[in-house]
């Protein structure tokens, strides 16, 4: 075994052959599509309030226990009491609708006192938030990992179920329900976004209202409010993350909100902070990074590796992939 | 503005009696400012009023000296014991130290340094590399502690001079990456060095060398306490001379406005890395004290929630205040000591608690309101300790306060076995109910005090005085968001004038 890094990534890649990055892509694509969800709630955040939002992660953390919650209620994977179908589509119901309650209540609580506030206040306040939200699932779950036991849902006594079966199969590199399931939900949820966004009298409050708050608020646009529906968004597609996670990667634990916010967050600067595509690309971006850097280079370098490439990039281009430049008018 | 106020005959202030609330935030404009200017100077009046007036017209040479005085003294008459010491007089004073570091770049600055911890983490390992048997260096501390600054002063450099173009909130995401890189780095990563994992892993590197001067150990309590006395002592002398000097107005005038900074010819981006590196330098600095007095350097040791902890220093003392962050680290350290379960006298912590609370309410303006509240705190609890027995069983009533004080079992409900999660829910319940009637005004807020309060009594007697550490933490997290709400410059800091 060498001991030198580059020398092992090399043999890393050499071993897995073609079959192995494919697979790695594939579970960079569903990661990355979990990190497009999240980033998508950071990105938006920050184009209306200019406020990043560190407490965004855990609202997905809080939304992977919703769903968990639910889970149990009727039964467990094990033993549902009802249908799997049903069952998982009021997990992402109850979920997203919990996260974007907890969501508007932080912006009501947190955030809305600091609106004049200088713009270290606000962060600190994030700060806050995260790291109450963080050690208040801590207390409450005992620090335990909630497993949802996805694999069995709709399966007979225990068995597998139908979310791993491959729907399709390239280079003998399966690809399964759950992982087209995450795709195409986070690929729906987000064209619903930019309907949102793009075509609807909200969607235009919203952006007049990051393009200029109080011009906004003086064409009788009620800011709060649009800022309110603006973390009510980005927090139902948090939770929605939030129960995806759990069915794709299996446990509802009080850490994940700042780790796997920490790197959505990650994807939405490199996609060009306060720019959609930009935050959906860059979800992909970093999920495909994270996934090849574990497969080659060993999981204990892949968060590494992606903290390093932010750092580059925005020494590169602070202002990511599709951002548009900051221009400071005086 | 003071020609305004000194001038005689300065009109009457108007009588307001619908005054609207106070907007949150900084005031803006130059009217309010002049019209506040006697509220400002007014003093308070009776023994508070005298205090607050000595503190501000001491020279500030005076106040460092009255610290040290009282700080030189407590090992022999407050804090006899060696626990008490080490766990209250030692580590209020490295938070002292490290929240004078973070003050410069936070407060001073006005850079959002989320990266300190892994500075202050840092100097400990290159304390522990060098000076114990882990790979056999037996470095004397002053060669190593030099050596811990530049160890964190180099990435320091390197991170501020790479960032130097970006906005200000970009540094802070660059700041926590950084962070959070470097406990990956040290916990999970580990790469192997002369056979050995450079950082020791999750159990970090153990059995350090004590503080060894020219051959001289520091070894008991006492000895570490004064090194490290004398040690925040310059430190806060030499970030005083520096916030007096030419770079601390230039600091605070690239803090408060960086274009016009930049256009009265100050080199912003420079000063800015100045200050990180300045502020890195104390991090590292602390950080082998820390390891030395610790025996150990262990990542956990520098996590997030030590971040919070001195961002609660900061400003609980105030933005830009060097005398905030003594206040701020006594309070917070204190009041984290307080919260440990493992320290004792808790009938002695029982009426503290009780008793501050009922200070607080007796301050309360209208005496009525202030009866109210009591009256239907009492109530309330007696009436809800009726129902819950009525209605859940003896099982849920009869538990015992710890440590006698037999008037409670009646008024408080503490079940009697372990109920689960009930505590933990409890005090996440209080903590959302409290932010709840901060954001409540006039007769609403005193009517949800008086649940709110029995809550608080309810937690007080069933989680904090057996509770796990992680109580006192969110604590923190929720201090930082109720004080930017409502007193964003700290407790000592000066309230920010917009002047458009």
């Amino acid at each position: 075994m060498h001991h030198l890094l580059l020398f092992n990534i090399i043999d890393q890649i050499r071993a897995l052959g073609w079959g192995g990055a494919f697979t790695l892509l594939r579970n960079g694509i569903v990661l990355g599509s979990l990190y497009s969800l999240i980033a998508l709630g950071y990105t938006m955040v920050y184009g209306i309030l200019k406020l990043l939002n560190f407490a965004h992660g855990d609202v997905f953390m809080i939304g992977t226990f919703m769903g968990y919650g639910v889970l149990i209620a009727f039964g467990g994977a094990l033993a549902p009491t009802i249908p799997f179908i049903p069952l998982i589509l009021l997990m992402f119901a109850v979920s997203m609708a919990g996260s974007g309650v907890v969501g508007v209540g932080i912006e009501r609580f947190a955030y809305r006192p600091l609106r004049n506030a200088p713009r270290i206040a606000p962060l600190i306040s994030a700060l806050g938030v995260a790291f109450f939200l963080e050690n208040s699932a801590q207390l409450l779950t005992n620090s335990a990992h909630e497993l949802y036991n996805g694999y069995a849902l709709g399966g007979k006594n225990g068995n597998f179920g139908p979310l791993l079966n491959p729907v399709f199969t390239i280079d003998q590199v399966p690809v399964t329900v759950i992982m087209v399931i995450v795709v195409l939900t986070a690929i729906a949820l987000m064209a619903a976004l930019v309907l949102i966004v793009y075509r609807t009298k909200l969607g235009k409050a919203m952006r007049a209202t990051s393009f200029d708050r109080e011009a906004a608020s003086m064409m009788g646009i009620d800011t709060d409010r649009v800022i309110s529906m603006t973390f009510f968004i980005g927090s139902v597609l948090a939770g929605a993350a939030g129960v995806m996670y759990g069915l794709y990667i299996g446990d509802a634990y009080f850490f994940i909100g700042f780790l796997f916010g920490l790197k959505a967050f990650t994807a939405a600067v490199v996609g060009g902070i306060g720019s959609l595509p930009g935050a959906m690309l860059g979800g992909v971006l970093i999920g495909v990074v994270e996934a090849f850097a574990t497969g080659y280079a060993g999981g204990q370098w892949s968060e590494i590796v992606v903290f390093g490439i932010l750092i580059l990039f925005l020494l590169v281009r602070p202002t990511g992939l599709l951002g548009s430049p900051a221009i400071q008018k005086v | 503005m003071s020609d305004a106020s000194d001038t005689p005959g300065v009109p009457e202030p108007p009588p307001e009696p619908e005054a609207p609330e106070a907007e949150p935030g900084s005031r803006i404009g130059i009217d309010s400012w002049v019209a506040e200017a006697d509220q400002r100077r007014a003093r308070g009046r009776g023994p508070l009023g005298l205090a607050a007036w000595g503190w501000e017209s001491a020279p500030d040479s005076t106040k460092l000296l009255a610290f040290v005085a009282i700080a030189a003294s407590l090992p022999f008459w407050l804090l006899k014991s060696e626990g008490d010491l080490f766990n209250f007089g030692l580590f209020t004073l490295i938070f002292v130290g490290l929240g004078l570091g973070l003050q410069v770049v936070v407060g001073l600055a006005g850079l959002l340094d989320l990266g300190y911890v892994a500075f202050y983490g840092i100097g400990a390992y290159a304390y522990a590399l060098l000076s114990s048997g882990y790979y056999g260096h037996h470095w004397p501390a002053e060669a190593t502690l030099p050596i811990a600054m530049g160890a964190a002063v180099i990435p320091a450099a390197i991170l501020g001079f790479a960032a130097r173009r970006l906005l200000g909130d970009y540094l802070a995401i660059v700041t926590l990456f950084f962070a959070q890189a470097f406990l990956v780095f040290t916990n999970v990563t580990n790469p192997t060095l002369f056979g050995k994992g450079i950082t020791g892993g999750a159990n970090g590197i153990p059995n350090l060398d004590p503080l060894t001067f020219f051959g001289y150990k520091l070894t008991s309590t006492k000895q570490l306490y004064f090194f490290t006395l004398g040690t925040v002592v310059v430190v806060a002398a030499a970030i005083y001379l520096a916030n007096q000097s030419r770079i601390g107005r230039a600091w605070r005038a690239s803090r408060e406005d960086p274009l016009a900074a930049e256009v009265m010819s100050i080199p912003v981006n420079r000063l800015k890395i100045l200050a990180f590196i300045f502020g890195s330098a104390v991090a590292g600095l602390l950080g082998a004290i820390y390891a030395a007095v610790s025996t150990a350097a262990v990542s956990t040791n520098f996590n997030i929630g030590v971040l919070i902890i001195l961002y609660a220093i900061v400003i609980l003392g105030g933005f830009g205040s060097i005398a905030g962050v003594f206040v701020g680290a006594i309070v917070i350290n204190v009041s984290f000591e307080f919260l440990e379960p493992q320290t004792d006298y808790p009938s002695f912590k029982r009426w503290l608690f009780y008793g501050l609370i009922i200070f607080v309410i007796a301050r309360l303006k209208p005496w009525y309101r202030a009866a109210v509240i009591l009256a239907g705190t009492v109530g309330f609890g007696f009436a809800v300790h009726a129902v819950v027995a009525a209605m859940a069983g003896h099982a849920w009533t009869t538990g015992k306060p710890i440590s006698g004080a037999g008037w409670l079992t009646h008024w408080v409900v503490i079940p009697r076995l372990n109920h689960g999660n009930f505590d933990n829910f409890l005090y996440i319940g209080l903590v959302l109910a409290v932010m709840l009637v901060a954001s409540l005004k006039g007769w609403w807020r005193t009517i949800a005090l008086a649940p709110t309060l029995y809550l608080t009594a309810l937690v007080w007697e069933n989680v904090l005085v057996t509770s796990p550490g992680v109580t006192a933490l969110i604590l923190f997290g929720v201090m930082l968001i109720v004080l930017m709400a409502i007193r964003p410059q700290g407790l000592l800091g000066t309230s920010r004038v917009e002047i458009v």
